[in-house]
């Protein structure tokens, strides 16, 4: 089975207080730790996990900066066998569309069975996969926990839906799932897995590469932009206890007390 | 606004989603003189539930879902070309709605929680980003048509059941829906666990702030000493350190204690839509900024892997 997987590089938030610049065109990115989005390790596993039992290549692709390349030599790190970088200015302020316009002419140049994408990244959206596979005109599932081979036409897949249920499906090949968190355990990827891809040559295509029209991406060809970000005015919050330690249990024992919170 | 703007209806047994009606505040806070549709797969019963809220109800007469698929395609042969279709952003609505604003040609907005108005053709959106840590306003431009994902629980349900609408039956318009290349074969149900967290009165909530799961001996031994049950986020499923039955949120367990303790987690959406019944609710958390302290009553910034024990030894010697 040829199979794609679409990553991305991301602020990792549990690493991060995320905050806002002075002018709130942007999170503050200096001294910001970059991860691999959470879901796409996963993606990624389930990938080797596949090809590991029946044969095939995964290969990893991003849209993204120069900086971006460090997740796809983690990934390569993982196993996974090629990374595809890409990279063009035209590309920067795309929205879900524009990223699904620009991974869509990349599928076409390759022949694959079976493409995967995390189930969400950073902005929370979800919606990548989805239009890619509509662009396509391939058929897609999205939250998928579980994925079975039946044979070389077609997969059994569980969605994850509301209340931990599991929604199965049987989904003809080629397609695009999204993966949700937990449908296996990730590997550690060490040092040295990663020193041993460093020098790996990972190809780099462009818009012209891809045959994309620049306008019909990035910020040119974005229906939907961000405007600003903004830490909302809620209402009160919590109320936070403050002073020692000890103040602050012995506050917090009386509170819970009050409230049944003590057995 | 010249467009139409339409719901699409989640529900389950017979009965409409809560979404019902938070769409229809939704709508009307996206603008207050739209005519508002109600568009719904499936049964009668349904319909009827919902026709006092919308100007007008489509029913599409299918047993479709949860083929998304099926869904998509029905929607593309019902909805005119410009429309405004609100979606819940549920498990149903993230499958269903990036690929059907493809197919439409239109706009795509997901987990919206909020709208600010039209100016010039866009629709000013919030939304929140970096797991709820910030919020963005997003210029979506609507002129095309737009599928926007509204976040369950964003808006306040609009009881007024004013509109008073017609039911429409639009079977006939939907087109041949049976030829699929993906096809639902059955619903699996989540297995039952050593303890049901959703019948405590007491939880202690874990999240990924615990770190290692070694660490996850603090926890239980403060839920001793209080005398409640421990209770997690998700990562601490995915890390397999607990059972999935002990995960509270959208995709686990819908908890209603009386009290609940948040020990490292940062409150996602999808955590806090699995809290319901407005219990007590203690954050402890090492970033001041974290988004659960908006949501809590009390909170303490602080360290759980030093708090939680020094707490469990007092609560200890305080019974
Ligand atoms: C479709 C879907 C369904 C989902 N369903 C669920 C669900 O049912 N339940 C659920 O929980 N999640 C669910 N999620 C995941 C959700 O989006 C969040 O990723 C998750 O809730 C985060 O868990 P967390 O708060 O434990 O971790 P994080 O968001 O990583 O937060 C960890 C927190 O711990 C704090 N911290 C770190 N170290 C310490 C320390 N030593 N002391 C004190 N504080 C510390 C950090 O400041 C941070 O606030 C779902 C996601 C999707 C896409």
């Amino acid at each position: 089975m040829e199979i794609l997987v679409c990553v991305k590089r991301v602020p990792d938030t549990s690493e991060n207080e995320i905050e806002i610049n002075n002018s709130g065109s942007d999170i503050e990115r200096d001294d910001l730790v970059y991860s691999v989005n959470e879901w796409d390790n996963y993606a990624v596993e389930e990938a080797i996990q596949i090809r590991d039992n029946v044969g095939g290549s995964v290969t990893v692709v991003t849209v993204g900066d120069d900086e971006s390349e460090e997740v796809l030599r983690r990934e390569m790190a993982m196993g996974a066998d090629n990374g595809i970088h890409l990279l063009d200015d035209a590309f920067e302020g795309s929205d879900g569309k524009g990223f699904a316009t620009i991974l869509k002419a990349e599928v076409e140049k390759g022949k694959y069975d079976l493409i995967l994408t995390g189930a969400q990244a950073d902005d929370g959206a979800g919606q990548v996969g989805g239009m890619l596979a509509a662009m396509l005109d391939y058929p897609y599932a999205s939250l998928v926990n579980k994925i079975d081979v039946v044979d070389d036409k077609k997969i059994k897949v569980g969605r994850e839906i509301e209340g931990g249920n599991q929604e199965m499906n049987e989904i003809q090949l080629p397609c695009v799932l999204s993966i949700q968190t937990g449908i296996n355990e990730p590997r550690y990827v060490g040092i040295r897995g990663i020193r041993k891809v460093a020098s790996v040559e990972i190809p780099v295509h462009a818009a012209g590469d891809l045959g994309i029209a620049p306008e019909s991406v990035g910020e040119a060809g974005a229906k939907v932009k961000r405007a600003d970000y903004f830490v909302p005015e809620l209402g009160e919050g919590a109320e936070i206890l403050e002073g020692s330690t000890d103040e602050v249990i012995e506050e917090l024992i009386k509170r819970l007390k009050e409230k049944g919170g003590i057995k | 606004m010249a467009q139409q703007v339409f719901a699409y209806i989640a529900h389950k047994e017979g009965t409409a989603d809560d979404t019902a009606l938070e769409l229809v505040a939704a709508a009307k806070k996206l603008d207050p003189n739209a005519s508002v549709t109600a568009i719904v797969f499936g049964p009668d019963a349904v319909c009827n539930d919902v026709a006092a809220s919308y100007n007008e109800v489509w029913k599409i007469g299918t047993d479709a879902y949860p083929n998304a698929e099926v869904i998509r395609k029905a929607l593309v042969n019902i909805l005119p070309a410009d429309a405004i279709l609100l979606v819940p952003h549920d498990t149903f609505g993230m499958d269903l709605a990036p690929g059907l604003s493809v197919k439409l040609d239109s706009a795509f907005v997901a987990d919206a929680v909020d709208f600010e108005g039209i100016e010039d053709g866009k629709l000013k959106v919030v939304r929140q980003e970096y797991s709820g840590m910030v919020s963005t306003h997003v210029l979506c431009d609507i002129s095309n048509g737009a599928v926007i994902n509204v976040r369950p629980g964003a808006f306040q349900p609009d009881e007024s059941k004013s509109a008073g609408g017609q039911v429409t039956d639009k079977t006939g318009d939907a087109g041949d829906l049976g030829e699929t290349t993906r096809r639902f074969l059955e619903i699996v149900e989540a297995e039952a666990g050593d303890v049901d967290i959703t019948k405590s009165e007491i939880l202690i909530s874990v999240g990924r702030g615990i770190e290692d799961e070694d660490n996850l001996e603090i926890i239980s031994e403060l839920a001793e000493a209080m005398g409640g049950d421990v209770s997690c986020s998700r990562p601490i499923v995915d890390a397999k350190w607990l059972e999935k039955s002990r995960q509270v949120g959208t995709s686990g367990q819908t908890v209603k204690p009386k009290v609940y303790m948040a020990l490292g987690i940062s409150g996602s959406f999808q955590h806090m839509g699995g809290i319901k019944g407005a219990p007590f609710m203690v954050a402890v958390n090492k970033n001041p900024k974290a988004p659960i302290f908006q949501v809590a009553d009390v909170g303490v910034v602080a360290d759980i892997l030093e708090f939680v024990p020094e707490l469990s030894e007092k609560v200890g010697e305080a019974k």
